[in-house]
């Protein structure tokens, strides 16, 4: 047993799903995605019991491609994080009309296809054909499902596809540079061919497009908002929870361990562009009325700490960003899903119109309030072990990083608990507002237990990180 | 001491809280105001043993429940530490908060949110227990800033009144600020010392290796830690969150921002003293912010006429007092004003939350007067606490505020005077408060004159029992010989050799100077309210110096306009140009593509040709250049 | 029997081969009717295989000849089908003025 039977079973679940017609899509997809779950925890029980999970293979050999999976902590780490979300985003569909279910559903099982593919992938070029291999599924999801007109949808859609898609072609360059120079793309050889610190640099460059653009990094964060914003719910926690995600992952695994010896002031232009857009995003968020755009704006700000912490090159800073990337991926589905459901009732996400569903649905309002301080990193919850362990590595790194990244810690609060006044809070609103149901209770309850019981209890999983960084 | 019974003790109030929290609706109001109330006296009752264990055997206990996290060079214990200090802190902290509880059972009686109410008071508990008895920064972090959050939850606790939200938002926002310098804080701390956890940190100082390299750098980190201190404890400059947080329910404002949250900010520089004690330039700065916030403060509540907002800011004031004397290193001192104040601050805003009640939500003291015949209990139990807070002999507040004011004179006779204008004002206001209140004819409406009533058992038991602690709570530091400083010698490295307390020809003076500036300010306030039968004026007709007084300096208009507003612009600006810049550069590539590609279109014009030109042209280019030119 | 070729030397060949190339393109470059430019396209076909007949003489190898059966053969049906479009572009537009039929730039 090894990791291939996740992603095969991922992608003979989107098959299925899709042949399943539309009334038993949704069942279908989730049971599969249940096993690739299950599948996924064996794996990590072998893994920790010494059991190599990894898979080797050459694809071909001219070019020299191997279709190698390999799992390390991090990357079980990972593939945990999808298989974990993916179920519990699928459930977030329940009782909602989508058109073709069957399609949606299948694409969303391709796309957690494409990403785990990403987080194994040991070979640049198989790494490389999943990681755009995601963009495709979420691409058709947004457009096809998405909210707005279809000409600003679209316009919106295609800005994400092809500004991301863009940035990745430097990475391909970069490993073709990289295969030139090696006769391989596997990250071993990589890792041993040494490349001047000038050609480090450039490499460093090159990949840092793609994953700036991925995360994002201020300034190339202008496709984020409104691609969140017009993108289905279940389109925008894939895109938030989890694909954000391949960005950091990639950093760690990919882009450091290329390019160790990169320019101190390229490494320090990059740190500071990530605290810009720290404070930077917080203050949009503070001014934002759309929930949706405000959640975006709080997801950049969040992930300009993690890239500041993994581009710190430190130890701690690098187990840091996983930690808060996993915990950051729990906390912000939870809470696109939350507003989702403020949607379902009111059909608006802007914070003008709503208000004072306190008083309908304490449920609700119950787990509103544990999403949020597990956002703005209240010890207890996992977010504060992550945001702590950052902003330790940047304060080993320089003073004044340290104080202006935990600045988030004070716009958060402010701009989280404003949206909270003004959308939950206040005089009982005139329209009811009905109290979770089962299915969503039932999801919020999975993640909040996450949340707060690595709060507590984080050793599994800094456990597994350890060999990994 | 059986550690089981320690960890019962801590989780029981969660226990509490989690009860009334899922099931609190099902279980009906009288039933989970007892479930709420017991789980509190159970842990008072847990505490009462471990104090007396300590007591005993002066030794802490230690209880390691697993690694929390670890970090490259050190990891952090999920572990707890009980010590005298602790002791002390959960024993006035399960005592008056087991008080509270009995008295909220009668004054939420009538809110429809009832459970929540109880389980959200249970949860700070909770986590107020986990602030002293954390045995590393980091778990009194959790502690911190779950106290942070249950005042969130209190303060708002009326969701539905907009302004109450604020407030809420307010005192958390603001407590977050000092947040940061906390965590700041812990970040040099580790840098020096490589661990957090205050055992380790208290051997490695008094061993004296590390420390004295990092002189500059440890100065920073406490003063970062004091920064955290001035957040939660409501110091300057972060302290307008408090006079807003008495938003909240009146047994909150007793609870959390009189008698324990505020005080946490004290308990983590004395629990770190021996850091402090190294930078004396931070303690002359804790001292100066002190004295400084004691006496604003104070002057502030001359002019204020909520009764709770007049005592919301002599908490202000007496937590700068306390201040001041951690900033002389004088940390037993402080506890012992801790400890006072938590008694008669308590009882004041008990007895205040009992007028309210009474007249039915008024709080403006303009509208009130005449009480003490309706209500006896509340006004005897609300004269002893008045009486100790302006520092009447033989009351407790007298014995704590008469060493802090005795310390600052042996040491820094300008903050000492400060200090003695602050008590002077206090006396006055408080007295002033007491006179509006209970004396002379009552000015409110004629309906509320007829409600006017004694409240229940359930409510007059808290404040008796407060009345008499407050009364008596002196005794546990007498000058000349003090229980407590020898009970928490082994906590204060520096303890008693640095003040001894011999009492001689100066001290009785100063004892002098301090009631007969209590009494003047009794007596200014005897004639103004009760001779002349003055009423303090509306809010519009304020001159003066009275008017910026009751108008707090300004200071909250100056912060909104010199860092809420530009923040808040700086995020229009953000939004609504940067944004548009930098997404105008990344269209401009797509612009430039697509302009290019329409000129390019031109050429292909559906003129065949032009088409046979071009080819004919470029056959003839690539002929000449392939065979002739070379 | 002398061989056509000696008399008149291959060179001459090439000449009129270019010769009637050039004429074909000048006249596709010129006109603009599309039966005179097809016509011009013939002819510079023409002395493509005016050209390889010569050669295929020129090196005594038949391929040459073999080679031109079919380019004519491909040509006629060539003509046929093109004369086909350009009829019934005739019809439909009345034109077959090459500066008119601009529809089908996109």
């Amino acid at each position: 047993m090894n990791v291939t039977f996740i992603l095969l079973t991922l992608l003979i679940g989107a098959i299925l799903t899709f042949v399943a017609g539309k009334k038993m899509a949704l069942n279908v997809a989730v049971l599969t995605s249940l096993v690739a779950l299950g599948l996924t925890a064996f794996n990590i029980c072998e893994f920790q019991n010494g059991i190599d999970v990894s898979f080797q293979t050459q694809w071909m050999t001219k070019p020299n491609i191997w279709i190698s999976l390999k799992a390390d902590g991090l990357s079980l780490l990972m593939v945990t994080l999808t298989t974990f979300l993916t179920p519990l985003i699928l459930l977030t569909a329940v009782g909602k009309d989508y058109k073709n279910p069957h399609k949606l559903f299948a694409l969303v099982l391709f796309m957690a296809f494409a990403m785990t593919g990403t987080f194994l992938a040991e070979d640049g070029f198989v790494y490389y054909i999943f990681w755009e291999l995601a963009l495709i599924p979420i691409f058709f999801i947004a457009l096809l499902w998405g909210s707005d007109t279809w000409e600003i949808r679209k316009a919106a859609i295609i800005k994400f596809f092809i500004y991301t898609f863009a940035g990745s072609l430097f990475m391909l360059i970069a490993f073709l540079y990289l295969y030139q120079k090696s006769g391989s793309f596997l990250l071993p050889n990589l890792a041993q061919i040494s490349l001047t610190a000038d050609e480090q640099t450039w490499i460093f460059l090159a990949f840092f497009l793609a994953y700036a653009i991925k995360l994002p990094i201020f300034p190339f964060h202008t496709w984020q908002a409104n691609t969140y914003e017009k993108s289905p719910a279940i389109g925008t926690m894939l895109l938030s929870g989890i694909m954000l995600k391949m960005g950091v992952y990639s950093i760690l695994r990919w882009q450091l361990p290329l390019t160790p010896q990169v320019d101190e002031r390229v490494l320090n232009t990059v740190l500071v562009l990530c605290i810009i857009g720290i404070i930077y995003a917080s203050l949009i968020a503070l001014r934002e009325t759309n929930l949706k755009r405000l959640l975006a704006y709080s997801s950049m700000a969040h992930v300009g700490l993690i890239a500041a912490g993994a581009y710190t090159f430190t130890q701690d800073g690098m187990q840091g960003a996983v930690v808060q990337m996993l915990a950051h991926g729990i906390v912000i589905v939870a809470l696109f899903f939350l507003v989702e459901i403020i949607y379902k009732r009111y059909r608006t996400y802007e914070i003008k119109d709503l208000g004072g569903i306190r008083a309908h649905a304490i449920k609700f309002t119950s787990f509103f309030l544990i999403f949020l301080f597990a956002s703005i990193g209240l010890p207890g919850t996992f977010s504060f072990i992550g945001e702590f362990t950052l902003l330790y590595s940047l304060s080993q790194i320089g003073w004044i990083y340290a104080i202006l990244g935990g600045s988030t810690i004070i716009f958060g609060a402010y701009y989280m608990l404003k949206m909270f006044e003004d959308a939950i809070l206040g005089k009982t609103n005139v329209k009811t507002f009905a109290d979770l149901n089962s299915i969503e209770f039932l999801v919020l309850f999975v993640l909040a237990v996450a949340v707060i019981f690595f709060g507590i209890y984080p050793k599994p999983i800094t456990d597994l990180l350890f060999f990994s960084i | 001491m059986d550690t089981n019974i320690l960890l019962f003790a801590l989780i029981i109030p969660l226990i509490g809280f989690l009860i009334n929290f899922l099931f609190g609706k099902k279980l009906g109001k009288s039933l989970s105001g007892i479930i709420g109330t017991t789980t509190i006296v159970i842990s008072f009752i847990i505490s009462v043993c471990l104090f007396l264990h300590i007591k005993e055997t002066g030794e802490a206990i230690r209880i390691h429940l697993f690694e929390w996290f670890s970090l490259k060079n050190f990891k952090i214990d999920f572990a707890f530490y009980f010590d005298q200090l602790t002791a002390l802190w959960l024993l006035f902290v399960t005592g008056i908060g087991s008080l509270i509880h009995l008295y909220s059972t009668s004054y939420m009686k009538e809110d429809e949110n009832f459970h929540k109410f109880f389980a959200y008071l249970n949860l700070f508990i909770f986590f107020m227990m986990v602030l002293v008895s954390g045995s590393n920064l980091l778990m009194m972090f959790i502690g911190w800033e779950g106290v942070g959050l249950c005042s969130y939850l209190l303060i708002g606790f009326w969701h539905q009144n907009r302004e109450y939200n604020n407030a809420s938002k307010k005192a958390f926002i603001m407590n977050r600020v000092g947040d940061l310098g906390f965590l700041v804080g812990t970040f040099i701390i580790i840098y020096i010392f490589g661990t957090i956890d205050f055992v380790e940190l208290r051997e490695q100082t008094v061993m004296g290796i590390t420390a004295s390299s990092f002189a500059v750098l440890l100065s920073f980190a406490t003063l970062a830690l004091f920064i955290g201190a001035t957040g939660k404890s409501a110091q300057l400059p972060l302290y307008t969150w408090l006079p807003d947080a008495m938003a909240g329910p009146t047994p909150v404002s007793a609870l959390i921002h009189a008698a324990t949250m505020v005080t946490a900010g004290i308990f983590m520089i004395t629990r770190l003293n021996f850091l402090f004690d190294l930078t004396p330039d931070v303690q002359n700065i804790i001292a100066i912010i002190g004295g400084i916030t004691a006496f604003m403060a104070a002057s502030i509540g001359l002019m204020q006429n909520d009764i709770k907002k007049v005592l919301a800011y002599s908490t202000v004031s007496q937590l700068g007092l306390m201040f001041m004397a951690i900033g002389f290193a004088a940390y037993e001192i402080a506890v012992f004003h801790v400890i006072t104040h938590a008694f008669f601050k308590a009882c004041l805003f008990l007895g205040s939350g009992s007028v309210i009640h009474a007249i039915h939500g008024e709080q403006d003291m303009r509208h009130m007067g005449g009480l003490k015949k309706y209500m006896k209990i509340t006004y005897a139990t609300f004269l002893v606490s008045t009486l100790a807070i302006s520092g009447i002999p033989p009351l407790s507040g007298f014995f704590s505020k008469d060493e802090i004011l005795m310390t600052a004179f042996h040491n820094n006779i300008p903050l000492y005077i400060i200090g003695s204008l602050a008590s002077i004002m206090t006396a006055f206001y408080m007295f002033r408060l007491l006179y509006l209140t209970f004396f002379n004819k009552f000015r409110g409406t004629k309906e509320q004159e007829a409600h006017l009533h004694e409240s229940p058992a359930s409510m007059t038991i808290p404040l008796i029992v407060l009345a008499i602690l407050a009364a008596v709570g002196g005794l546990i530091s007498l000058p000349g010989h003090s229980w407590l400083n020898e009970y928490l010698a082994p906590v204060i490295v520096n303890n008693a050799a640095s003040h001894p307390h011999h009492l001689g020809t100066t001290e009785y003076i100063l004892m002098g100077i301090a009631v007969i500036g209590a009494l003047i300010g009794i007596g200014l306030a005897y004639n103004k309210y009760i001779k002349n039968q003055e009423i303090p004026v509306n809010d519009n007709q304020v001159r003066g110096i009275q008017k910026v007084l009751a108008n707090k300096y300004y200071l909250d208009e100056i912060y909104m306009a010199i860092i809420v507003q530009p923040l808040n612009m700086l995020g229009g600006f953000f939004k609504n140009v940067i944004e548009l810049l930098i997404s105008g550069i990344v269209l401009f590539f797509a612009k430039f593509a697509s302009e290019v590609s329409y000129q390019g279109k031109k050429l292909q014009n559906g003129n065949i040709g032009l088409y046979l030109f071009a080819f004919v042209f470029g056959v003839c280019t690539m002929i000449y250049y392939l065979f002739i030119a070379r | 029997m002398e061989n056509v070729l000696q008399i008149i030397g291959i060179e001459n060949y090439i000449y009129l081969a270019i010769l009637l190339f050039s004429v074909g393109v000048f006249g596709i470059l010129y006109r603009r009717n599309a039966i005179v430019m097809f016509m011009s396209i013939e002819i510079m076909l023409n002395a493509a295989n005016l050209l390889l007949v010569a050669f295929s003489n020129y090196h005594q190898d038949p391929q040459g000849q073999v080679f031109v059966f079919f380019t004519m053969a491909v040509a006629a049906a060539e003509v046929a089908i093109g004369l086909a479009i350009l009829v019934s572009i005739y019809r439909h537009i009345g034109s077959i003025d090459i500066d008119k039929l601009k529809n089908l730039k996109g």
